[in-house]
């Protein structure tokens, strides 16, 4: 391979890319526990786990995900952009804090249904709460981040920073679509 | 060089634990301590020297250090976060003196469920912080070694010509990466089912205490592999300097580091053959557990053979890396005996068990990093430590060491249980050789805080190649300027150009 000297701009954003998708391989692996324990405690009580998606607001969920795919299409048009990328950030920016809303107000109307949860339906809400609350607070910092590419000069032309940015913007999407048929879909037709 | 300060600093902390544990049991009877107390004890100075000594010591102080320079790198891939990976240490530090203040918690490093989550009254809350902490500090020192070994090679230097060490702590970096933040997602389910008190972890509350050791197990045994692949990079580099040959069979050691890394990410059930997972699980974790058994002999067996025909000088580094060598042996055979599910189910959690990992983690990475130190002091400080003291250091250390946890091994075959305060008198003599060995150690190692201590001021300067050692390290100024090097090297060959003859 070839050696690039350390001052190089190409030689900078080759590091960040790789250094970007090696935190995205801690990032997932950090998911990770959450993901086997949701195996482990369905196995272990499924009727517990189907009851439970029976409480998910389905429709919200839905159109959750629709909201958030859409962002992920503006952010990967900023990243391929050439200039004037400020108005797709923007709108990356409005959905993603759509989403959030929208999941507060989710969150809000399920709690009287988990103080009345018992038994394995706890471990349930725990999980749904963990997993679901942890991929919001990565939204946050993801909707901090498209907030500063948008206020600074590198929302003025897709660059390095913004491939970045859209790198983390994708992986915090994707944990979305694995949770988003976890939680919501699973058996709810089933039983 | 402030992570060598923090962590220095830790270690003492550990330790002061540890001995305070071997005082308790020089008698049988409880006098010293109370059972509390002793509980308390165990958990700090496995804590500490787990999280806040072992992993991070090869890899932040000497990996940060060396990497770059022996890779010809003017400095890490991304220096800030390299700062901001300490700043995490340190917060980390805070919380477990906080927890210190706080009371302590009893629940073993281990912190297993239910107790740590519903019984336990000790400040969990805070050491699990800590720990969550750290583990990002060394999540943050795993990423840049490796982007700075993909991307900031010197001009020539393939990856066959990589240093072993360079080697060691990539694989090393690469577990980091992987295994630490499940262990901190772990962490946070305890938290929350503590804070919640809703049980993932709880039977009566429709948990599994099962799920926690398989993960807690699943980032706690890879870590072994994080606390001892650096310590065979650095033997790998001191023992051909030292004996003036190239290092045995280069190819297969460095494939052996990233064979006992893959594996190690396999074997997480061994610590759980008597906890109730299905027989089928722990016939092939016991499999795979021999299998990493495998990739470490042909380690031993290639130290071994870079001996042969050489022209040995037993200095302190040296000493150091001879020591390793045997220590890590008699712990990696013993750990055959554990990875044995009939052996295993009668060793269990008995004193052949403490003894095993001891060896493994004090005589293997303690071992080496204080090689590594001995070593690279002339490169980092500057100075030369005084070689007669330095020796004593390392003999008065093997000595301790082996007083301190070779009996330790015949009181776990004699079925003494760890984490007990008390014992039956038949047992004390064994006990009395621990403890004695246990004062030679903590000897062994404030002599090297000593010595090293005043060569940093009264040392004599140190040439750039005190050794006669190959490497790119060696072939810029002691210590290096503020890039590393004044031109960026070129290589043209691989590492170990010893020349036998000389």
């Amino acid at each position: 391979m070839a050696t690039i000297p350390l001052a190089s701009a190409e030689a900078g954003a080759e590091r960040a890319r790789l250094g970007m998708w090696l935190f995205l391989a801690t990032e997932a692996m950090f998911f990770g526990p959450l993901f086997f324990g949701y195996v482990h405690s369905r196995l272990a009580d499924s009727a517990a786990f189907a009851s439970g998606s029976h409480h998910m607001h389905f429709w919200l969920g839905t159109i959750n995900t629709a909201v958030l795919l859409t962002s992920s299409f503006t952010m990967a048009i900023s990243v391929h952009g050439k200039e004037r990328i400020r108005g797709t950030l923007g709108l990356t920016f409005v959905l993603g804090a759509a989403f959030l809303l929208i999941k507060g107000y989710e969150y809000g109307s399920e709690i009287p249904e988990v103080l009345a949860a018992k038994g394995a339906e706890q471990v349930f809400y725990l999980l749904y709460f963990a997993m679901t609350g942890l991929h919001a607070i990565h939204l946050l910092i993801g909707l901090g981040l498209v907030a500063w590419l948008f206020l600074s000069a590198h929302g003025r032309r897709a660059g390095t920073p913004v491939e970045i940015v859209g790198l983390y913007w994708h992986f915090v999407d994707a944990v979305w679509l694995f949770l988003y048929p976890m939680f919501y879909l699973l058996e709810r037709y089933s039983a | 060089m402030l992570y060598a300060a923090a962590i220095t600093t830790f270690f003492f902390v550990g330790g002061a634990a540890a001995t305070l544990i071997r005082l308790e049991l020089a008698t049988p009877a409880s006098d010293l301590v109370s059972a509390e107390t002793y509980n308390k004890l165990f958990t700090i100075h496995g804590v500490i020297m787990v999280w806040f000594f072992l992993i991070p010591s090869i890899p932040a102080v000497l990996g940060n250090f060396l990497v770059p320079l022996m890779v010809g790198a003017k400095d890490m891939a991304f220096p800030r976060l390299n700062l901001a990976s300490w700043y995490l240490y340190v917060l980390g530090g805070i919380f477990t003196v906080a927890t210190l203040l706080a009371g302590g918690v009893d629940t073993g490093w281990t912190f297993y469920t239910p107790y740590s989550t519903m019984f336990s009254n000790g400040a969990v809350l805070l050491a699990v912080c800590g720990v969550f902490v750290v583990g990002f500090s060394s999540i943050l020192t795993g990423l840049n070694i490796i982007v700075t070994v993909h991307r900031l090679r010197a001009p020539g230097l393939t990856w066959f010509r990589l240093p072993l060490f360079v080697w060691a702590n990539y694989a090393t970096s690469l577990i980091l990466l992987l295994a630490t933040p499940v262990l901190a997602m772990t962490l946070v389910l305890v938290a929350l089912e503590r804070f919640f008190y809703v049980g993932v972890f709880d039977p009566s509350r429709g948990g599994d205490p099962l799920l926690f050791q398989h993960l807690f197990w699943f980032y706690s045994h890879p870590a072994v592999y994080i606390m001892v692949l650096p310590a065979m990079g650095v033997a790998s580099e001191i023992i051909p300097c030292f004996a003036r040959r190239p290092v045995f069979g280069y190819r297969f050691m460095a494939y052996a580091i990233l064979a006992i890394a893959s594996i190690g990410f396999l074997v997480w059930g061994h610590h759980m053959f008597v906890s109730g997972q299905s027989l089928y699980a722990g016939l092939v974790f016991s499999l795979l557990s021999f299998l990493v058994a495998i990739p470490s002999a042909i380690k031993v067996f290639n130290w071994t053979a870079t001996l042969y025909k050489g022209s040995i000088t037993f200095s302190a580094p040296m000493l150091y890396a001879l020591g390793f060598v045997g220590l890590f042996t008699i712990g990696g055979m013993t750990g055959l005996f554990l990875a044995s599910i009939a052996l295993d189910v009668h060793l269990t959690d008995t004193y052949f068990v403490i003894a095993h990992f001891h060896y493994i983690m004090v005589g293997g990475s303690v071992m080496c990093y204080l090689g590594g130190i001995h070593f690279w002091w002339p490169k980092i400080s500057g100075r030369m430590y005084p070689e007669g003291w330095g020796r004593a250091g390392a003999l008065l250390i093997f000595f301790g060491f082996n007083l301190t946890f070779f009996p330790q091994y015949l009181l776990g075959w004699l079925g003494m249980p760890r984490r007990y305060h008390e014992y039956p008198p038949e047992l004390q003599l064994l006990n009395v050789f621990s403890s004695a060995g246990a004062v030679v150690l903590a000897l062994g190692y404030l002599l090297p805080l000593g010595y090293l201590g005043w060569s940093l001021f009264f040392g004599r300067k140190a040439p750039d190649n005190p050794w006669g050692a190959t490497g790119l390290e060696w072939q810029t100024a002691s210590p290096p300027p503020k890039h590393n090097f004044r031109d960026i090297p070129e290589v043209h060959a691989g590492p170990y150009g010893y020349d036998p003859a000389r």
